[in-house]
């Protein structure tokens, strides 16, 4: 099993919501957060001060799948995410250990 | 007594009434969340604090019988003989309690300015006692000296609605206390930005909207010359705000919605002492260059290293000045300033600055000083970084 954290753009969401949908996976947790990559933040100005902003709003979403899926959904999603713009997001891949549905205490995969 | 002029000015000050929550509103937006509650509460209780010292003492050490040209006496005391006539009232058309709650209002709204250079850190009983002493030490004798009877009206200083009374003392004052109280935590190391820009421009339209009673207010009649005033006052902050986005917009690249929001209130108070003294199209050129002046006073304070929060310095004081100056140059209705010949009145104008910042600037340091010595002017470090809404007031100002 592996972990798919997405970090894309907030007006992106949606359309990564329903790349995933498409694929047939369910559940998803989506949180609000701010960061940077190698462009930077931005420049604010405030009556005639300057105050460089480093944290640029974004949206993560997680998601859990079997690992022979990965390969599709980060297909699917790099398409729906994509402006070509710097500050697309990234993706990245972690390894789960274990995974608990707490109605049924069903483990593993069956729990995704 | 005259009954138009009475109700003119009964609307009038309830207008003045209304700038004070347009200044909290104004200042509140320009600082951090954690401290918007403190900021707005630093000049709302000054509708509290003040309206009664000055009802009880202030208002008769302003235009109380005149002593040596200095300060008024206490022949009004507690309104003694303030009544609903025109009995002993300083203007002879309005009814003597009316006058003194037109001039309330004034006595209000400046101390309240000068809380945008030191918001975000000061500890609110601090500023009750410090607010308490100022209104009686500083803006009553100023009152006095310029409208009660005193030397500098004597003199021949112009001074239409309170370029030295109102916003050279106030900015003479915040820029001692920003000395004195020091800089906020992290000033400098972290950016101190704006949380909530709308509500700057909310409160500047309502200050702008205020204005008119202020100004318009100052002819003390319903009449051609408070029609002038409002006229001046209008155009003067409409050039402002054309003068500073302009400037802005070369130096910073784009016009900004704050810079919009403090041109309007820097040509507002450049216009302040000059509003009946100059013609409308002049006033244009006092608000215009008022723009600029202040988009250049409010870098003056990373140049010299101070902290004025919201640069009551950079704007009213510099604002001020200027405005006190130009009245100097432009001044035809009533009096004539240098462009109409008369050089005498551009040198009082000087002088009457030089005495305004000198006196309102040395007593609010001793004020500050001996608070500082005896009470302790700032909250813990803990208290400014967790916030004064907080921890001067036990609340939050928004539960997100």
């Amino acid at each position: 099993m592996r972990k798919i954290e997405i970090i894309v753009r907030p007006f992106k969401v949606d359309d990564v919501k329903d790349a995933i949908a498409a694929l047939g996976l369910k559940g998803m947790t989506v949180t609000d957060v701010k960061g940077f990559g190698r462009q930077g933040g931005h420049k604010e100005v405030y009556r005639g001060a300057e105050y460089q902003v480093d944290f640029i709003a974004k949206t993560k979403v997680e998601i859990v799948v079997d690992a022979d899926r990965v390969p599709e959904v980060i297909d699917a999603v790099s398409e729906a995410a994509k402006t070509g713009k710097v500050g697309d997001g990234k993706i990245f891949v972690i390894p789960v250990e274990e995974v608990v549905r707490i109605r049924t205490g069903e483990t593993g995969p069956d729990a995704i | 007594m005259n009954s138009a002029d009475t109700s003119f000015i009964l609307i009038c000050a309830a207008l003045v009434m209304f700038m004070t929550p347009g200044l909290a509103l104004f200042y509140g937006g320009m600082v951090r969340s954690k401290n918007v509650l403190a900021t707005i509460m630093q000049s709302f209780i000054m509708l509290g604090l003040v309206s009664i010292i000055w009802t009880v003492v202030g208002y008769s050490l302003s235009f109380g019988t005149d002593i040596g040209g200095l300060i008024g006496g206490m022949d009004f005391f507690a309104l003694n003989g303030v009544g609903m006539d025109t009995a002993g009232s300083p203007a002879d058309n309005l009814p003597h309690l009316l006058f003194m709650i037109f001039q309330c209002m004034f006595a209000v709204i400046t101390p309240a300015l000068i809380t945008g250079a030191f918001a975000e850190r000061m500890k609110f009983g601090a500023l009750l006692v410090f607010s308490s002493f100022w209104v009686v030490l500083v803006y009553a004798p100023m009152c006095h000296w310029v409208w009660g009877g005193g030397w500098m009206g004597d003199h021949g200083a112009l001074d239409f609605a309170g370029g030295a009374v109102v916003h050279m003392s106030s900015a003479a004052a915040a820029l001692a206390g920003c000395l004195v109280m020091g800089k906020r935590k992290g000033y400098g190391r972290e950016p101190f930005i704006p949380h909530n820009l709308p509500m700057t421009l909310l409160g500047a339209g309502m200050l702008w909207f205020g204005w008119f009673g202020f100004n318009a207010g100052s002819a003390l009649a319903a009449n051609g010359l408070a029609a002038n005033a409002f006229v001046t006052t209008h155009l003067a902050a409409a050039a402002a705000v054309l003068g500073w986005l302009l400037v802005e917009a070369m130096h910073g690249g784009k016009p900004t919605t704050l810079g919009a929001a403090s041109g309007a209130v820097a040509g507002l108070v450049a216009i302040t002492p000059a509003a009946g003294f100059v013609t409308p199209m002049a006033s244009i050129v006092i608000g215009f260059g008022g723009g600029m002046v202040c988009y250049g006073g409010v870098l003056m304070k990373t140049k010299f290293g101070y902290d004025d929060s919201l640069d009551v310095v950079g704007i009213h004081g510099l604002g001020g000045t200027y405005g006190a100056i130009a009245t100097g140059l432009f001044a035809s209705i009533g009096a004539e300033g240098l462009f109409y010949g008369n050089a005498s009145q551009l040198w009082i104008q000087i002088e009457s600055c030089i005495a305004t910042w000198g006196y309102c600037f040395a007593v609010s340091w001793v004020l500050f000083k001996l608070i500082d010595k005896f009470y302790g002017l700032r909250p813990s470090e803990e208290d400014e970084v967790s916030g004064l809404d907080v921890s001067e007031h036990s609340e939050a100002g928004y539960q997100i």
